[in-house]
């Protein structure tokens, strides 16, 4: 069968795909030269803030601007809420104001007169018995007999209740944006912003229905740095259209970026999830049944079941129930994995339960099940037995509670995790120029995860070139539309766009050059700065030379995804463990060991793959440890909407990290599949099963703080 | 709607019934954390009205990178917003704004500081140095190479942070231990994740760095 024209060298041709190769950003991003949209100044320009909602539910019943108006330095003022309005969490936005400087801008906001009259509000939701009204019935799903398969007298059962709180996204780099008309009807702005293509349809679309006209294409969108999105960076968000309106209003650029607090308070929540659950296996260990009563919140809108039972969606009678719960909280956004970390946390800790119940070996309760998890069990298999042998499994797990005398207990714990990650549209312009320059053109984005050292690989390889002779360009809606940055779609994307433009702009290369080699276009290759002959390397030119024979006609060609040939695919596993020590005098839990196991076919960047994986571990031990969105009863609001009490995991706090990447035969073949969100979902599962395992107790709900470390031992375990 | 206030806000506004050798000393208290002002520099401050500072602009000269910059600040104005917003100096962030995550850190003659936590007015007559002071051109500062070889960034936005607090903790710390190294910048926080490659990263540059030997 002949090789499809797009497909990804075989791995013997390839010079640069799969090597650990250093971001090529590296250098702004150390030397401090990257310009994030915070760091843009632009002559003239002002400080944009907002006066927000202090209360969880309230309506406006007063509301007066003039004598913020009046101050000195204040240059445009813009009611986005008026009386009457009823708000439904504290911090939603109410009045926006730009001055000459930040401080100008505070001093406005509390020049502003506002009264309100509260109403009742709901912000915890782990007591569903409390939520009164709030709670609806959202879905569920029943296959099999799972009354029949429980009530065999032949199977061993587990029961337990698990959860995870509501977190928040905590980028450095606020939400924000810098607005300025560089026209009467011209708008540039730069955006901290996931998704560049998409920000000047959803900019436009609500200015034009604020009676502001402005074409979509006459509005620029630029994000060439952006310090962290992890899912809550899509939209332009009602301060972003507010920024343009205040731009507007005062004739001069505005910044806004959120502040701190409200950052955490308002534009970042992954939703919580909590669930009793009961699982059934028989002696053996195979898993006949599963049932489960979730809930959770997102805020005022809920949130869906997680995918549950999670992985092993193979078990043969099963009967899910959800409730969703409206808060009073700011709304949920995607946060890395949708839905994932949650339905890793709930299946994960009932299924090692249930393992301990058998008195099982996890490691091997897990195996055994491996057909559950559907076509790709004998994968999830080879990823257990790598990640067993990494963490030294057989020679440090034990019992459940088990652990040596002394205070401190140490445990083990295993989670399994799948996302698809198949690859975004795209669409990529590449430039080939009589000089022997290339230029690479993208509206796509890099977050941090190393999408531009991604696509510089691929153009570099793909032409026979060094990394260096590629100019790429990206961040900028000037290039084409590609998508947003969410699923972990975007290598995909990119990865393929690239590789069908820069064959194409090659082959038009081949045709202008073969007449003087006196080879066929089709017989000529790139390769290590050359055009020349595949049969005789003898007949070739340099790079520079072939080029040259364009005279003064510049290559364009453009490289779409989809598109022909399988350059990607979806769906990927992992497996991670944690090794953990428990202080039952402290409740401290100290991470001694992560191990991250993970497949996502071909691999461009091997460095910057392992560090999507190091950094999902360290983001997950956060989480397992330390993060939660505490919420006031009596006030409505966000208890630590800050950074000394929502608290992130330091250097210190991390013990040693293993990742290894699953590659070569059977996984390169499969093409580019993306991995932002697959790491990151296990380690709280992990953690928690281990956790569980040094105590021989569960502690129900992340974060695993100490306090709730001392409360599980009250009731049970070694101490 | 009252508004928490703060730090500075406070500080300027109990500014006006004091000298400024008292204002000095309140400053110092008040921003906790942050470099401390001894007696000593305080009364070399000449008392009298006319050293009363604010509460608008005042004249003050800054000395980032070496170079003398001459600024008409608020003395409620930070260093980090006069660094970033009057100097165009933005590799240190504007995180958490309140002394916690090390994003703003630069070096105050030669210590480590973080400038969301100083009052611009507090800087003068200090060696300043910033990120950009560590870097020439396309000449990176060892740091900073070994952050690349080691993939010590992802989003990039506490970098600059780190870096500065690297090379700040290599000055005093030549041979560091990973121990060390855990304890010295446990004052900058990440998001994304990179202290796998942060570790390596320290004890390679302390290697690279002049009299630099690393042992983990």
């Amino acid at each position: 069968m002949p090789k499809c024209k797009y497909d990804w060298p075989e791995a013997g041709e390839r010079k640069l795909i799969g090597k650990r190769i250093g971001r090529v950003d590296g250098p702004a991003k150390t030397s401090g030269k990257a310009k994030y949209t915070y760091d843009i100044n632009l002559p003239g320009m002002l400080y944009g803030k907002i006066l927000r909602s202090p209360y969880a539910h309230c309506k406006i019943t007063t509301l007066d601007t003039s004598a913020a108006e009046s101050m000195p330095g204040v240059k445009a003022v813009r009611k986005i809420q008026d009386v009457g309005a009823e708000i439904q969490w504290a911090g939603d936005e109410i009045v926006a104001v730009a001055a000459e400087s930040p401080d100008m801008a505070r001093d406005a906001l509390d020049k502003i007169k506002i009264e309100f009259e509260q109403l009742p509000h709901l912000v915890h939701e782990e007591d569903l018995s409390k939520v009164g009204d709030h709670g609806k019935t959202a879905g569920g799903e029943k296959a099999g007999d799972p009354d029949k398969a429980f009530s065999d007298p032949d199977v061993v059962i587990s029961e337990g209740y698990y959860g995870i709180a509501t977190i928040t996204h905590c980028c450095l780099e606020s939400h924000g944006s810098v607005a300025e008309w560089t026209g009467p009807d011209t708008l540039k702005t730069y955006f901290s912003t996931q998704n560049v293509s998409g920000i000047p349809g959803e900019v436009g679309e609500a200015l034009r229905q604020a009676g502001i006209d402005v074409k979509n294409n006459n509005i620029e969108t630029i994000c060439q740095y952006i310090g962290g999105g992890f899912g809550s960076k899509f939209g332009a968000d009602r301060w972003g259209i507010e920024n343009a309106r205040l731009a507007k209003l005062a004739g001069k650029p505005v910044k806004l970026l959120l502040e701190r607090d409200m950052d955490l308070e308002v534009a970042g929540a992954r939703p919580s999830s909590y669930a009793k659950i009961k699982v059934a296996a028989k002696k053996d260990g195979t898993i006949v049944a599963w049932q489960s009563d979730s809930w959770g919140t997102g805020g005022p809108a809920g949130t869906g079941m997680p995918p549950l039972p999670y992985v092993f969606t193979g078990i043969p009678n099963k009967v899910t129930r959800h409730t969703s719960v409206s808060t009073n909280t700011g709304p949920a956004r995607a946060w890395r994995a949708p839905n994932h970390p949650q339905a890793a946390v709930l299946t994960m800790g009932a299924l090692e339960d249930l393992a301990a119940k058998l008195n099982m070996d996890p490691l091997e309760f897990f195996s055994k099940n491996a057909d559950l998890v559907g076509d790709r069990a004998e994968v999830y298999r080879q990823e257990l037995s790598k990640a067993a042998e990494l963490i030294d499994w057989k020679k440090n797990w034990h019992p459940p509670g088990q652990s040596t005398s002394g205070s401190v207990k140490r445990g083990l714990g295993i989670s399994l995790h799948t996302w698809g990650g198949r690859g975004h549209n795209s669409n990529c312009n590449v430039n080939i120029h009589p000089d022997g320059s290339v230029e690479v053109n993208l509206g796509s984005q890099d977050l941090g995860t190393g999408t531009r050292t991604v696509i510089t690989i691929v153009a570099a390889e793909t032409l026979g070139l060094p990394l260096e002779a590629i100019e790429l360009n990206i961040g900028d809606t000037k290039y084409p539309a590609s998508g947003a940055s969410g699923g972990s779609t975007t290598v995909g994307g990119v990865s393929a766009s690239t590789r069908r433009g820069c064959v194409d702009a090659l082959d038009q290369l081949f045709a202008a050059v073969a007449p003087s080699l006196g080879v066929p276009a089709e017989e000529l290759v790139a390769v290590g700065g050359k055009i020349q002959a595949k049969a005789d390397s003898s007949k070739s030119l340099t790079w520079k030379q072939a080029c040259a024979k364009l005279g003064v006609k510049t290559i364009q060609a453009t490289g779409k995804n989809p598109g022909p040939c399988k350059l990607g695919d979806s769906g990927v596993g992992g497996v991670e463990i944690a090794d953990v020590s428990v202080d039952t005098e402290t409740g401290i839990v100290k991470i001694n060991k992560m191990v991250c196991v993970q497949d996502c076919g071909l691999i461009i960047d091997l460095k910057t793959a392992e560090s999507q994986c190091y950094g999902a571990l360290i983001m997950g031990i956060t989480y397992a440890l330390f993060e939660q969105k505490v919420m006031d009863e009596a006030t409505g609001r966000m208890l630590n909407p800050n950074m000394e009490f929502y608290k992130l995991a330091g250097i210190g706090d991390i013990g040693e990290l293993v990742v290894h990447m699953m590659t070569g035969p059977g996984y390169d073949e499969r093409g580019t599949i993306g991995l932002g969100e697959p790491p990151v979902i296990s380690p709280g599962a992990a953690i928690s099963n281990a956790v569980a395992n040094a105590l021989g107790v569960r502690v129900p709900t992340l974060p695993i703080t100490p306090e709730k470390v001392l409360a599980a031992l009250e009731k049970g375990g070694v101490a | 709607m009252k508004r928490k206030k703060q730090k500075p806000k406070e500080v300027a506004t109990r500014r006006e019934s004091l000298t400024r050798r008292d204002f000095l000393k309140g400053a110092s208290v008040a921003v906790s954390g942050g470099l401390l002002i001894t007696e000593a520099q305080a009364a070399a401050s000449p008392p009298g009205p006319e050293a009363v500072a604010g509460p608008g602009p005042v004249p003050i000269t800054l000395k980032v990178n070496g170079k003398p910059h001459k600024l008409n600040l608020e003395p409620r104005v930070t260093l980090l917003d006069a660094l970033r917003l009057r100097l165009d100096l933005t590799g240190a962030k504007r995180v958490c704004d309140r002394g916690v995550c090390g994003a703003c850190t630069v070096i105050m003659d030669g210590k480590p500081v973080y400038a969301c936590n100083l009052l611009a007015i507090q800087a003068e007559g200090h060696d300043i140095v910033t990120v950009e002071g560590l870097s020439h051109g396309d000449e990176l500062h060892p740091v900073m190479a070994a952050f690349i070889e080691h993939d010590a960034q992802q989003c990039g936005f506490c970098t600059p942070g780190f870096v500065v607090a690297c090379k700040a903790f290599l000055d005093k710390h030549p041979n560091p231990t990973l121990q060390e190294i855990e304890r010295g910048l446990g004052g900058n926080l990440c998001r994304c994740g990179t202290y796998a490659g942060i570790r390596p990263a320290v004890l390679e540059a302390a290697k690279s760095m002049k009299g630099g030997k690393a042992h983990a």
